[in-house]
């Protein structure tokens, strides 16, 4: 009886599945129930459950000390984390749509970003700012957006960018744990993707890439909603006779560029794809990285980049889809590499 | 005689130790000033002369575990608030003994372990980062109360406008005191804000503002003393507006072309530390002697805190990337 009782919770346990959002929001709840340091702050987190429901019911377990519905101020709201981060608490801010940022970035870029250094190592900010990203959604220009590379190019942040519920359940843990200023973009098309997402708490280091699918004929790098369609591509590719391996970086800072580099020496051709627009983007830097380091000799083919055209976030499905890279552009790029010669 | 009989009535070594406070403060930032001028440091700095009855009677009024949030123009906070002269000279001068390893300079000093959670060199930046402090207290009952300094320019700012409103609906003990000496680098208060007081913006928040004359010490702490009575019994925040002038330029290149010199007569006629000094001595709590000598220690305290930058080495190279994450 009782063996056959821990097997089917067993099999509960192999076969859970919960979505992205959930996931998010189990991650949450388990930190703040281990650390009453932990809380949260933004707007419409209450009762309301947040934008995308991420925090629906935590105020009922929670209470409104802890799961503080805030004014609407992006401004005041971070700086208020930041505040009370530096004096020992672990704030965790929810910014409504990852555009606001625009409206927190001084308390961003100035104050979170550079307080440790300025003040010769003394204090530390370990705050988390999650936010909801990305297009596909038909918010338009200014609730769709990608801006990640603007925060990672600040030192003193960390940019963390999860693609699955089980990635963004583990690497949330490790940025509420870590000590400094964490910015976790969520992508609002992932939020209903499920998937099996172990219950019992667990740790995804930051900077630690993961290897989505192996492959030996060309690597794509992808990040977010990019990383499901470059697994598509690759579902593709493999009847047309390329193999496809498709890495996630996961966290843009700290940049786990091993990884990355061991599979260009294996694959020699390699494609950056995210959704962010193409100038200026983060698939630039890691662009960059590769050609800077030991994988240079051993490609066969240009690094290629792929992003969204420069050009803000147009309403119209048909033009919101056209704006962004498709399965179909990643596998016309992938055969492209594959193919020089 | 008047409200701040209080304050007379205190044992004679604190009453001269706020004396030598803004002595402290008004030496530290003339021996800047002429450093400056003389080309013996780089970057920038921002000058509180003048203002030194606003720093020192604030924070006077404040217990150990407090906390304090600064701003650009911070030496004298930074004083007040129990900090080293001689380890913010070596930060002035870039050196490793400074508050900062000589990686911040002088609108970053910061003295966590007196409770200075530090200067901030953008305008109403520290605003919010005050609230968060506040917030901390409340929620782990820890019983300390944050001040937020900030001038009339930062008054201003969208920081100032969310984070007041935010500590407000939240109670958080916080005593937001603005600094206003009449001018934001150029811009006179009086062309930038259309009410008389900043201290009316309270109102719209729902909390008690204060005006007070930020040159007299008695009336600076008087009302300070009222506001951390209030907020330390979970009465929630407090704004203060404290009326005063900057001797120098907003900082070391100004020229001063938007005000006479007229002007600024009138406010040194007004000086903060002389009113005090005149007033002890008028009442005999300390003799003209006295009072000669404690400008005289003051001055030499901060001779020595020169003495302490100019022998601390420079900073390693190797220190470059550290602390940027913990």
């Amino acid at each position: 009886m009782q063996s056959s009782a821990v097997n089917s919770s067993n099999n509960k346990e192999t076969t859970r599945s919960i979505t992205f959002a959930e996931a998010v929001r189990e991650a949450l709840s388990q930190e703040m129930r281990e650390d009453q340091d932990v809380f949260i702050l933004g707007e419409d987190i209450g009762v309301y459950g947040g934008a995308f429901g991420v925090t629906r019911g935590m105020i009922e377990e929670f209470g409104p000390e802890r799961i503080r519905n805030t004014p609407i101020s992006e401004a005041a709201i971070t700086g208020a984390a930041i505040g009370s981060a530096l004096t020992g608490m672990k704030p965790v801010v929810e910014l409504q749509f990852s555009d606001f940022i625009t409206i927190a970035m001084d308390q961003l870029a100035n104050q979170a970003a550079k307080l440790r250094y300025m003040y010769g190592g003394k204090g530390n900010v370990p705050m988390v700012l999650r936010t909801p990203s990305g297009s596909g959604t038909g918010a338009a220009a200014q609730h769709s957006q990608s801006l990640e590379a603007w925060v990672a190019h600040v030192p003193g942040l960390k940019v963390v960018q999860p693609s699955t519920a089980s990635d963004a359940k583990g690497l949330l843990k490790a940025a509420i744990a870590d000590p400094n200023p964490v910015i976790f973009y969520e992508h609002k098309l992932l939020y209903k993707t499920e998937e099996h997402v172990p219950e019992a708490a667990y740790t995804i280091p930051l900077g630690e890439a993961d290897v989505k699918r192996e492959g030996t004929d060309v690597t794509i790098v992808a990040t977010a909603v990019m990383v499901h369609k470059a697994l598509e591509a690759a579902e593709k590719l493999a009847e047309e006779g390329i193999d496809v391996e498709v890495i996630d970086p996961r966290t843009l800072v700290p940049l786990d560029e091993q990884t990355i580099v061991d599979s260009v020496k294996k694959t020699g051709k390699v494609i950056v794809v995210h959704e962010a627009v193409k100038r200026g983007g983060y698939g630039g830097e890691i662009a960059s990285m590769i050609a800077e380091s030991e994988a240079f000799d051993y490609l066969d083919a240009p690094v290629r980049r792929l992003g969204a055209l420069p050009i803000p976030v147009p309403y119209n499905p048909a033009l919101e889809r056209a704006m962004v890279p498709q399965v179909d552009d990643i596998m016309q790029v992938a055969r492209d590499s594959v193919h020089r010669r | 005689m008047t409200q701040a009989d209080w304050m007379w009535a205190e044992p004679k070594e604190k009453l001269v130790d706020w004396l030598g406070q803004m002595w402290t403060v008004r030496w530290f930032d003339e021996k800047v000033d002429e450093f400056f001028a003389k080309g013996m440091i780089h970057g920038t700095t921002h000058l509180c002369v003048g203002q030194e009855a606003s720093a020192v009677g604030v924070c006077a009024m404040l217990e150990d575990k407090d906390k304090i949030t600064s701003t650009h123009r911070g030496h004298g906070h930074c004083i007040a608030k129990g900090a080293d002269p001689d380890r913010m000279m070596a930060e002035l001068f870039g050196r490793e003994t400074g508050y900062c390893k000589g990686k911040g300079g002088s609108m970053h000093i910061a003295d966590v372990e007196k409770g200075n959670l530090g200067a901030n060199g953008i305008v109403g930046g520290g605003i919010p980062l005050a609230v968060g402090a506040a917030l901390t207290s409340k929620m782990r009952q820890e019983g300390y109360i944050t001040v937020c300094f900030f001038g009339d320019g930062a008054a201003n700012e969208g920081s100032f406008h969310e984070a007041v409103n935010l500590a407000a609906i939240w109670d958080l003990p916080v005593i937001f005191v603005c600094e206003n000496n009449q001018y934001g680098m150029s811009g006179p208060v009086k062309d930038m804000v259309k009410i008389e007081n900043i201290a009316d913006r309270a109102a719209g928040y729902g909390i008690p503002g204060h005006v007070v004359d930020g040159n007299n010490l008695p009336e600076v702490m008087t009302v300070m003393k009222e506001a951390v009575e209030y907020t330390r019994n979970g009465s929630g925040p407090v704004l203060i507006e404290a009326k005063t002038y900057r001797w120098k330029g907003h900082s070391k290149s100004d020229a001063k072309k938007y005000r006479t010199r007229e002007e600024e007569k009138e406010w040194k006629d007004k000086d903060p530390i002389r009113f005090f000094q005149d007033a002890l001595i008028e009442r005999g709590i300390i003799t003209a002697e006295e009072a000669e000598t404690v400008k005289k220690d003051t001055k030499a305290r901060i001779e020595r805190s020169v003495e302490f930058a100019e022998q601390s080495p420079e900073p390693s190279k190797d220190t470059l990337l550290e602390d940027v994450y913990a």
